[in-house]
């Protein structure tokens, strides 16, 4: 007997919507060795990573919180993965979103600047993300340089620019030498939408953008453009898509997204710009973007769920202490396994008989 | 059945090959059904069959390159399993195949060098490649690049390199569908001759005429099975024809009259130099297409035809908008989608991944070329109704058979999805139809319709551009042919005053202008 993986006519619709669950299923099985090798009890552990994050309020606020950002800069990813535009820079677009929205927020600070305040910083935040990113996509379609590394290269130009912003020019003079800005204006914040709760105006608008980017997806030309492009380059050029249009636009795009999610975070749940604003959302929305199928609600879904691993990770710190970074390990492990289960989505395994004989009699 | 021409009598009963109830399967699908095969000594076996008939499975197994579910084969009347194609090839069994397997950056002695055992020094295999090609007629310059040679030279260099291993049992796959008539006369020559020395060639086809010259057996496989094992000689191209299709094959007919118009397609002068170095440059090429007319382009493949293709369809761009004129309007500046607006419509050489997404559903691949014209797309937005309807009317028009509504374009098979891509086209209603070789491996029910969809739109008043090898389809629908040899167009001429020798004469370089070496054009 022989098992061998074998193509199918066509791609199946159940597996690509069951794929995401056998990779999640297989990923619980390898984090509970993970945890007996270190010597917890892995149901109690994944009692706490994934049970207990659901059964207080607290925590569910926390858990939309943490998915606000990941599912936007998902969405964005996701074009770009859909156009085969590789942007693995949305850390750094977050970032520099962030830091351009905050610039406002620094520079009207303690004026009487109106409402006004807050939408310009959002804007700001948006076209920053935007610009940054489109320096991988212009360097990849006026030079062929790789869009993987430039743009990945381009986060630690980010970061490095906030780190020396909010140690020099922008600290706060009050901050006892914290490498922090001032707390921002109550005109240079994201409302919360519960009085005394965390969960703010950034759900609301990351859900308007899933809405947006599943009718773009599904309903447009615009969005059948970037598909086919992604999908049969050759094709799309006889279709008369230009592909380097669309490098530029979806990176734009999920550049203009990641900016609008790092100034939304920091105009929010922060609350000042300071280093370590993002536990890694940028890279983890790469996960987030798989998970979800490149799907617009997929990755809503997936969103949650990865916001839940970080829920779950700090709280098995604190209960447990399990190590912070087995968050990071899961959702390493978490790709892994939805990469290799898509392929079952054109391949299906089966067993064949490797001797002639036994099949005489099947027809 | 009057015998006498067949090899088969004066050569011992022993036949040099024999495959005894040869099977392939993959999963349900039954590639070759019990399949019994026997070939002699001093034989030119063909082998016939439309696309997925199963030839090449079979040839495969034989070659060693496929492993059987069921049966045998029996090698001079021993029972022989093959592990791979050295191992065929230890045996005596040599194979040349359609795409060729050459390094363009290499030399004709390096590429030999690589497809052998190498324990030979190289000069010494240098020197015996330069005597089996001069013996057998098939000269080659064991110094030049691959880039350099011609698609006929690339063949020979195939042939020799299997010659050169001393098969007893040669396997050739469509050798003439890249030759000129003239260079398919020299193989045959050669053919011919490694018969004479006792060698056994199964000769796949589906040139029915050149089987019938050639060969003195010819075994016919349709759906997975034998049909019937023949002397070619003593049947017609029809009879031939009837066993493949397994029925009647649609005949087609041109109009009584056709209305030649106005100019509907005018390339004036138009040169381009190719994006990939070993590609063609087009040079200096005129013509005029006129409504209710069809032109065929003849010629062997990869002398521009692709180049051609996609600067009139405006996948390259001419720096010149007057080079190309569709339906009154300057074009060569145009992108694709503003020429579709100008009413011409393309159909590909490769159906998936060029003319179709091949992993998209038919609806989606409606829209790929339908989005410029029509109610598509509305403000942006796409029109479902609408491409489903255009995938229903294909349907139905043209007989496309699926499993499904709208299924994936990769699911349907080669004809239907070659008839679902025409389709979507004319029924666009083009006044100008470019297509690059429409029946290019279609079975012969779907390519009658093809051909005759094809008349059809010229008979409403469309000019169509035809480009084919096949010399045979040029012939039945053409109004006149014009011969693509480097980049260059001949003069078109009249199809019924076009003798086979004459395009022949031309798709080999020899009347037209041709540069004075062949690379300083590709240079």
């Amino acid at each position: 007997m022989q098992l061998v993986l074998e193509k199918r006519a066509e791609r199946s619709a159940t597996i690509a919507l069951i794929s995401p669950l056998i990779a999640i299923g297989l990923t619980i099985a390898t984090l509970c060795i993970v945890f007996a090798v270190l010597g917890k009890n892995p149901i109690a552990a994944l009692a706490v990573y994934f049970i207990d994050p659901l059964t207080d309020g607290y925590s569910l606020q926390e858990i939309a919180v943490k998915a606000t950002p990941l599912v936007m800069i998902a969405i964005g990813l996701s074009l770009c993965y859909l156009a085969n535009a590789w942007n693995i820079g949305a850390e750094g677009q977050f970032l520099i979103g962030a830091v351009a929205g905050s610039w406002l927020a620094v520079k009207t600070q303690g004026t009487d600047a109106g409402h006004w305040v807050l939408p310009a910083m959002l804007v700001l935040g948006a076209a920053a993300g935007a610009l940054y990113a489109l320096i991988p996509a212009i360097c990849k379609v006026r030079f062929g340089a790789s869009e993987i590394l430039t743009s990945l290269m381009l986060v630690y130009v980010a970061d490095l620019l906030l780190d020396y912003l909010v140690r020099g020019p922008w600290r706060d003079p009050q901050g006892f030498n914290f490498p922090t800005t001032a707390e921002f204006d109550p005109v240079a914040t994201v409302p919360t939408l519960i009085e005394g709760g965390r969960l703010h105006l950034g759900s609301i608008i990351a859900l308007f953008v899933v809405a947006a980017g599943a009718v773009l997806l599904g309903r447009t030309i615009k969005g059948f453009e970037i598909r086919v492009v992604g999908a049969a380059p050759r094709a799309a050029r006889f279709g008369g898509f230009n592909a380097n249009q669309l490098v530029l636009l979806t990176f734009a795009i999920s550049g203009a997204l990641a900016g609008l999610a790092g100034i939304i975070e920091v105009a929010g749940p922060v609350g000042h710009l300071q280093p370590g604003i993002s536990p890694g959302y940028g890279f983890t929305a790469i996960i987030v973007a798989f998970l979800g199928r490149l799907n617009p609600i997929g990755i809503l879904i997936a969103g949650l769920f990865l916001a839940l691993t970080f829920i779950g990770g700090e709280q098995a710190q604190i209960a447990m202490k399990i190590p912070l970074d087995v968050t990071k390990v899961f959702q390493g492990i978490l790709l892994f396994y939805v990469l290799a289960c898509d392929s079952l989505i054109l391949y299906r395994f089966r067993l064949i008989s490797s001797s002639p004989k036994v099949q005489s009699g099947a027809h | 059945m009057p015998d006498t021409t067949s090899a088969a009598q004066h050569t011992g009963a022993t036949p040099l090959l024999q495959t005894v109830g040869l099977t392939k399967r993959y999963g349900s699908f039954l590639a070759n059904d019990k399949i019994d095969l026997d070939i002699r000594p001093q034989e030119i076996h063909a082998l016939l069959g439309e696309n997925g008939a199963g030839k090449s499975t079979l040839v495969k197994t034989i070659y060693g390159l496929i492993q059987p579910s069921e049966g045998e084969i029996r090698w001079q009347g021993r029972t022989i399993v093959l592990s791979g194609p050295s191992d065929a090839r230890a045996h005596g069994i040599g194979m040349v195949f359609q795409h060729f397997s050459l390094f363009d950056n290499l030399t004709v002695a390096e590429n030999v060098a690589l497809g052998l055992d190498g324990k030979e020094p190289f000069k010494d295999m240098s020197a015996r490649l330069e005597q089996v090609s001069r013996t057998y007629g098939l000269p080659l310059d064991p110094k030049r690049e691959v880039w350099q040679l011609s698609v006929g030279e690339r063949q020979r260099i195939e042939i020799v390199r299997a010659l050169m291993q001393n098969p007893q049992f040669l396997i050739l796959d469509e050798p003439t569908a890249v030759l000129t008539p003239q260079e398919a006369d020299q193989l045959f020559i050669v053919l011919n001759r490694l018969k004479a020395e006792g060698r056994a060639i199964l000769y796949i086809s589906h040139k029915l005429d050149e089987v019938k010259r050639l060969c003195d057996t010819a075994t016919i496989l349709r759906g997975g099975r034998k049909v019937e094992t023949c002397n070619p000689r003593a049947e017609t191209a029809a009879s031939l024809a009837r066993m493949m299709v397994g029925g009647e094959i649609m005949e087609v007919k041109a109009a009584a009259s056709r209305q030649i118009t106005v100019p509907r397609l005018l390339v004036n002068d138009l040169s381009l130099t190719p994006d990939d170095p070993h590609g063609i440059r087009l040079e200096h090429i005129s013509f005029e297409l006129r409504g209710g007319e069809i032109l065929g382009i003849a010629g062997v493949a990869g002398n521009g035809q692709d180049e051609l293709f996609a600067a009139l369809s405006g996948e390259r761009l001419a720096k010149d908008p007057g080079t190309i004129v569709i339906d009154g309007h300057a074009a060569g500046h145009l992108s694709i989608t503003r020429r579709r607006k100008l009413g011409a419509a393309f159909i590909p050489e490769e159906r998936l991944g060029h003319g179709t997404a091949p992993r998209m559903r038919l609806s989606e691949n409606a829209l790929l070329t339908g989005h410029a014209i029509g109610n598509m797309v509305l403000h942006g937005f796409v029109n479902t109704a609408a491409t489903l309807k255009t995938v229903d009317r294909t349907t139905e028009t043209f007989d496309v058979r699926k499993a499904k509504r709208d299924p994936e374009a990769a699911s349907l098979s080669g004809g239907n999805l070659q008839k679902f891509i025409v389709g979507r086209e004319i029924l666009r209603d083009p006044v100008v139809l470019i297509v690059n070789q429409p029946t290019w491996g279609v079975d012969a029910g779907a390519a009658a319709v093809i051909r005759q969809a094809l008349l059809d739109l010229a008979a409403g008043g469309a000019a169509v551009l035809v480009t084919s090898q096949d010399l045979d389809e040029l012939a039945e629908i053409t109004d006149r042919i014009a011969v693509m040899f480097h980049g260059r167009l001949s003069a078109p001429v009249p199809t019924a005053e076009a003798s086979r020798e004459t395009l022949g004469l031309l798709m080999g370089g020899s009347s037209i202008e041709a540069p004075e070496t062949p690379h300083a054009t590709r240079a």
